[in-house]
C-alpha cells in the first residue's frame, strides 16, 4: 500500500495539494512547518476463563498541522480530514508564527531514503480471526498446563496498522505503513490463600505467524506461569544498598530511564535534563556504550521513518563512558545546532512530535554471565521488570523488579517480592562493574510515556553488575 | 444533543438489522485549546476537535465492541458490520448483556458541570494566563533560575449515551486547567517541582499568581536534597501522594479485579480493612465536581458509594457484567474507556479526619514526609507496595531536610491498617483527594 495513493483515494488529500498549503498559508512566515496525516485500525482480543471477553475493532484518522517559528510550535489537528479543515488547522497553526517577528528561513529538514524494515505477506490485522482466537485458547490451555496452582489465565492479542503521511514546507513527503502486534499472557496463580501474578509476552512489527514460529507463544504461557507460582514462596525483598545484578533483555528499562530520557534533546535544549551541558564528559564507566538504534528490522521500537519524516538511525548516546549523543526531532536540532537523528515522534496526529527513544540498549561485553553472579557475594539478582519512570532533572529514576533473587555467597538463592529500584542517572551507571557477553533485546513489550504521550519502544541490555543500588524491600 | 442522539439511533438500527440482540452506543465530542509558555516566550498552541463514536454490540450473550473517530456514513456502516461480524465468532457468555432498561437513568440532574463562558477568552488572554503563573514562580526566588514551562488549557465535551431499547440521553462538561513547573538550582544540582489547578469552571480555578507561588516554594524546598539511612519509621503522606493510595485501594476493589480473584480485597466485604478513622467515599453527585456525571458508562444513575466506612469495606465498584458475574448488582460505576465498558470512580476521597497536619508531623520524632511518588511498584494481587519517593526527613516533630533517592514499602493493607493519623485538611483538588495521612510504620530504603 503506498500511503500517498491511500490518503489522495479516501480523502481527496494528494501530496501536491498539502505543498501548496504548505507553500501558500506557511512559508516566508516560519521556520519550519509539516502536515502529518494518519489513518489507524487497531484490533483488540482478550481472552479469560477460555471465553472471548474482548473482541473490538477500532478505527482513528486524523491530520495535524505545525508551524515553527524560533523556539514557537503552533499545532491543530482534526479528526476529519479534507481540504477545508486542513486549511482551518494551518490558520490556527500560523496564528503563533504571526505573533513573531523572526525573518521566516525554512530549516532543511532531515532527508533520506526511508529504510523498509517491515514489509510483510500479512499485516497482523488481516490475519484470520479464528485462527487468531485459537491461539488464544491454546495459550490459556499451555499455561493452565505449565503449573497446577495457575487458576486464572488472560490472554490478549492486540494488533495495530498505523499509515502515515508528512509533507513537510521543504517540500519533502514521505510516507510509511506501520504493523505492530503484541501478544500477551498473565497467570494468577493460588496456593493456602496466597495468591500471585505473572506476566509474559513479546511482539514486534511482525506478523501473526511470527507467535507460531519456534512456538513463541508457548514459552510466553510457561513463562508466565512460572513466574507467578515462582512468587508464591518468594519472600520480602532486601531494604537498602547493595550490589545489584541484572538480567540481559528486558532490564535495559535501566537505560531507558536512567539515562535514555535524560539524552532526549528537548530537555538538555531547555537546560532542565541532570545531563544538560555534559557533552562529551564521562557519565558512566569505560565497559558501558549505549546506543539508540531504529533501524533494527521488525522490532517493536523501529521505524522507518520518524513521525516528522526524517529516516530513523544508530545513534550513539554513551561510548565508552563518554556522552556523546543527544536523540533529536526537527525542532530541537535546529535550536541546537545538530542533526535531526530521526528520533521525532508522537503517539498520534493528535500530539506535536518530541524527541523520543527508539530501541535503546547496551552493547555487549567480555565476561561470563555466571561468573559475574558468582563475582557477587551478596546481592540481588533481578530477571524481570515492570515499568520505571525518572524525574528528568533531579536525575532519580526507578524500575520495579517482577522477578528477582536473592545472590547469597556467589549463589542465586531464594525468590523476592517485587521491589522498586532507585538510583541516580548521571551516576548509576558510573557503578557499572562488569558487563556480559550476552546483550540481548527484549521480547517487544515496551511502551514508554512522556508528557502524555505513549510510544512502542524497545530495550535491550547485557547481563549487568552495579556495585551500589539502592533496592526498595521490606526487609530491614 | 439531538443530532447526535439521532445518529446514534441509526447507528443502533443498524446494528439491529445486521442481527444484534441489543447494542448501546457512546458518542462524544470535544474541543480541546492548550498554550504553554516558557521563559516567558510563547512555547506551544494547540488547538483540537476530536469526536469518537463507540458501539457495543450483543449477539444473543456474545458480545464485540468497535469505534472510530470517522463519522460518515460510510465509516459507521462498516462500524457496524464489522462489530456484527466480531460478535458471531466470541463465544456466548451468560453475563454479558445490556443493563434493564428499569435501572436507567429517568431524569438527568443538574449538576453545573459546565461553563461555556469559561471558554470565551481569546488565544492571547488564554496564553497570558499562563505566562502569569510562570512569572509568580520564577519571580518567587532567585535561585528559580530555569523552567520546564505553563500551561493553561480549555477542553469542552459533549457525551451522549443511547442503548437499542430506546433510551438515549446526554451532558456536556468544561474543564479547565493551569499548571507550572519551575527549576532551581544550587550548588548541589538542580530540582523541578510543579503545581496545578484544575476544575469545571474557570472561576474555581486558584488564581496563577496562587499557582506560580505555590510551586515556587515546592521546588525550593527540594534544594539540597539528600539521602538517608535505611529504616523503618513512621510516614506522612502529603494529600496529593494520600490520594494516590486511595486511588490504588479503589483499583483493588474494582469488579474485575475480584472476579479473576486477582485483588488483595478478595473476600473482605464488610470486614475490617483498616483503621477506624479510615473512610472512603464516591461522590458522583458533586455539584460543579470533577469526577461528577449525571450517569454511569451504562446509562444508571450516579450515586455517592461508601466505599470504606470506618475501617470496613462496604462494597465492591460494579458495572453491569461485573456486577452479574458476582452475584452482586451494578454499583453504577461503569466507565467507557476508548475500546469498552470498564470500572472507574467518580470523586474518589479519603474523608477528613479531625487533626491538624502541624500536629501529625509533630507526633514524628523521626520519619519521612513524602511529597512525591514514582513508578509502578503496587501490586494489586497482593497488596505489595515499593515506590520512589521524595520529601522531606522529620526530626523531633520539624520538618528538618529534603530527602530523596530512597523508596518506601510496605503492604497497602498493613498500611490501612496502620493509618495513626487523617489529616483536616481535605480539599476536593482532582478526581481522587485525600488529607494528610500518618501511617506508623514503612520502611525506608536509602543508603
Amino acid at each position: 500500500m503506498l500511503p500517498e495513493r491511500f490518503f489522495s483515494d479516501r480523502f481527496n488529500v494528494t501530496p501536491s495539494l498539502m505543498e501548496r498549503l504548505l507553500g501558500g498559508s506557511l512559508s516566508g512566515r516560519v521556520d519550519d512547518a509539516d502536515i502529518y496525516l494518519e489513518y489507524r485500525i487497531n484490533e483488540e482480543l482478550v481472552l479469560e476463563e477460555n471465553v472471548v471477553k474482548k473482541a473490538s475493532r477500532h478505527v482513528s484518522q486524523g491530520a495535524g498541522v505545525r508551524a515553527l517559528s524560533g523556539t514557537r510550535t503552533g499545532y491543530a489537528h482534526t479528526d476529519d480530514i479534507s481540504i477545508q479543515n486542513l486549511e482551518e488547522a494551518a490558520r490556527q497553526a500560523r496564528a503563533i508564527a504571526d505573533r513573531s517577528s523572526a525573518g521566516g528561513v525554512l530549516a532543511v529538514a532531515g532527508r533520506g531514503k526511508p529504510h523498509d524494515l517491515y514489509t510483510l505477506d500479512e499485516t497482523p490485522v488481516a490475519a484470520n480471526l479464528e485462527r487468531k482466537l485459537d491461539l488464544l485458547r491454546k495459550l490459556d490451555a499451555a499455561a493452565r498446563a505449565a503449573d497446577p496452582r495457575v487458576t486464572q489465565v488472560i490472554a490478549s492479542l492486540a494488533s495495530e496498522e498505523i499509515v502515515t503521511l508528512v509533507a513537510t514546507a521543504s517540500g519533502w513527503t514521505v510516507g510509511d505503513v506501520r504493523p505492530l502486534t503484541r501478544l500477551n499472557v498473565t497467570a494468577i496463580a493460588e496456593e493456602g490463600g496466597r495468591r500471585e501474578i505473572g506476566s509474559w509476552g513479546g511482539g514486534g512489527r511482525v506478523a501473526f505467524d511470527w507467535f507460531l514460529g519456534e512456538e513463541r507463544w508457548k514459552r510466553y504461557a510457561t513463562e508466565a506461569a512460572r513466574q507467578a507460582a515462582l512468587k508464591l514462596s518468594a519472600v520480602d525483598a532486601p531494604a537498602g544498598t547493595m550490589t545489584v545484578v541484572l538480567g540481559p533483555g528486558w532490564p535495559g528499562i535501566l537505560l531507558h530511564e536512567a539515562v535514555g530520557h535524560g539524552l532526549e534533546g528537548d530537555f538538555n535544549r531547555k537546560g532542565v535534563s541532570a545531563f544538560a551541558g555534559r557533552m562529551g564528559q564521562k557519565v558512566a564507566s569505560e565497559l558501558v556504550t549505549v546506543v539508540d538504534d531504529g533501524t533494527i528490522p521488525n522490532r517493536r521500537g523501529s521505524l522507518n521513518v520518524d513521525d516528522e519524516g526524517t529516516p530513523t538511525g544508530r545513534t550513539v548516546l554513551i561510548e565508552n563512558g563518554v556522552l556523546v549523543g543527544y536523540m533529536q526531532d526537527r525542532l530541537n536540532a535546529r535550536l541546537m545546532g545538530m542533526r535531526a537523528t530521526g528520533n521525532g515522534r508522537r503517539e498520534s496526529y493528535a500530539y506535536p512530535p518530541l524527541p523520543r527513544m527508539t530501541n535503546t540498549f547496551m552493547l555487549a561485553g567480555p565476561d561470563d554471565p555466571e561468573e559475574i553472579l558468582r563475582s557477587v557475594d551478596r546481592g540481588l539478582y533481578a530477571v524481570s521488570f515492570g515499568g520505571g519512570q525518572v524525574d528528568i532533572t533531579s536525575g532519580k529514576f526507578v524500575f520495579s523488579a517482577s522477578e528477582a533473587y536473592l545472590i547469597e555467597g556467589g549463589r542465586v538463592t531464594r525468590p523476592v517480592k517485587g521491589a522498586t529500584l532507585i538510583g541516580n542517572g548521571p551516576d548509576a551507571l558510573t557503578r557499572v562493574s562488569r558487563v556480559g557477553h550476552d546483550l540481548a533485546l527484549d521480547e517487544g513489550v515496551g511502551t514508554c510515556g512522556k508528557d502524555g504521550q505513549s510510544v512502542p519502544v524497545g530495550v535491550g541490555l547485557p547481563t549487568l553488575r552495579i556495585d551500589a543500588m539502592t533496592v526498595g524491600g521490606t526487609a530491614v | 444533543m439531538n443530532a447526535s442522539a439521532d445518529l446514534l439511533a441509526s447507528v443502533l438500527r443498524r446494528a439491529s438489522a445486521r442481527g444484534a440482540t441489543a447494542a448501546d452506543g457512546f458518542l462524544v465530542e470535544e474541543r480541546q485549546f492548550s498554550a504553554s509558555v516558557r521563559l516567558g516566550q510563547v512555547d506551544t498552541v494547540t488547538h483540537s476537535r476530536d469526536q469518537r463514536l463507540a458501539l457495543r454490540v450483543f449477539a444473543s450473550k456474545a458480545s464485540a465492541a468497535a469505534s472510530t473517530s470517522d463519522l460518515s456514513r460510510e465509516s459507521l456502516e462498516r462500524l457496524v458490520d464489522e462489530a456484527t461480524a466480531l460478535a458471531r465468532v466470541t463465544e456466548a457468555d451468560p453475563h454479558a448483556g445490556l443493563p434493564d432498561p428499569d435501572v436507567l437513568i429517568r431524569e438527568v440532574p443538574p449538576l453545573d458541570l459546565e461553563d461555556p463562558a469559561g471558554h470565551e477568552l481569546t488565544p492571547e488572554a488564554k496564553i497570558e494566563i499562563a505566562r502569569r503563573a510562570e512569572t509568580a514562580a520564577l519571580e518567587a526566588d532567585p535561585r528559580l533560575t530555569n523552567s520546564d514551562g505553563a500551561e493553561h488549557w480549555d477542553r469542552q465535551a459533549r457525551y451522549v449515551y443511547a442503548t437499542s431499547h430506546g433510551f438515549a440521553e446526554g451532558y456536556a462538561t468544561s474543564a479547565f486547567g493551569v499548571s507550572v513547573a519551575p527549576v532551581a538550582a544550587d550548588n548541589g544540582g538542580m530540582q523541578r517541582d510543579y503545581w496545578y489547578t484544575t476544575a469545571r469552571h474557570r472561576s474555581a480555578l486558584e488564581s496563577p499568581e496562587s499557582v506560580g507561588r505555590t510551586a515556587a516554594a515546592r521546588t525550593l524546598r527540594r534544594l539540597g536534597s539528600r539521602k538517608v539511612k535505611t529504616a523503618e519509621v513512621p510516614v506522612i503522606f502529603d494529600p496529593d501522594t494520600a490520594a494516590s493510595l486511595i486511588r490504588s485501594i479503589a483499583g483493588a476493589a474494582s469488579g474485575p479485579s475480584l472476579y479473576r480473584r486477582a485483588s488483595f480485597l478478595l473476600d473482605r466485604v464488610d470486614t475490617k480493612i483498616a483503621a477506624p478513622s479510615v473512610t472512603i467515599v464516591d461522590d458522583g453527585l458533586i455539584p460543579g465536581a470533577l469526577g461528577s456525571r449525571p450517569f454511569d458508562g451504562e446509562g444508571l444513575p450516579t450515586r455517592r458509594t461508601v466505599l470504606v466506612d470506618g475501617g470496613v469495606l462496604r462494597t465492591y465498584l460494579l458495572d453491569t457484567y461485573c456486577g452479574r458475574k458476582l452475584g452482586l448488582r451494578s454499583t453504577h460505576h461503569a466507565a467507557r474507556d476508548g475500546s469498552g465498558v470498564g470500572v472507574g470512580t467518580t470523586n474518589l476521597t479519603l474523608q477528613a479526619g479531625a487533626a491538624d497536619p502541624k500536629d501529625l508531623i509533630g507526633s514524628v520524632g523521626s520519619g519521612l514526609y513524602v511529597t512525591e511518588l514514582i513508578g509502578f511498584g503496587v501490586n494489586g494481587v497482593t497488596g505489595d507496595y515499593s515506590r520512589g519517593a521524595a520529601g522531606l526527613w522529620i526530626d523531633k516533630g520539624e520538618l528538618a531536610y529534603p530527602v530523596e533517592e530512597i523508596t518506601v514499602a510496605g503492604n497497602l493493607l498493613e498500611m490501612l491498617q496502620r493509618v495513626e493519623g487523617v489529616g483536616n485538611d481535605l480539599i476536593l483538588r482532582d478526581r481522587a483527594s485525600a488529607p494528610t495521612l500518618l501511617i506508623g510504620r514503612m520502611v525506608v530504603a536509602g543508603n
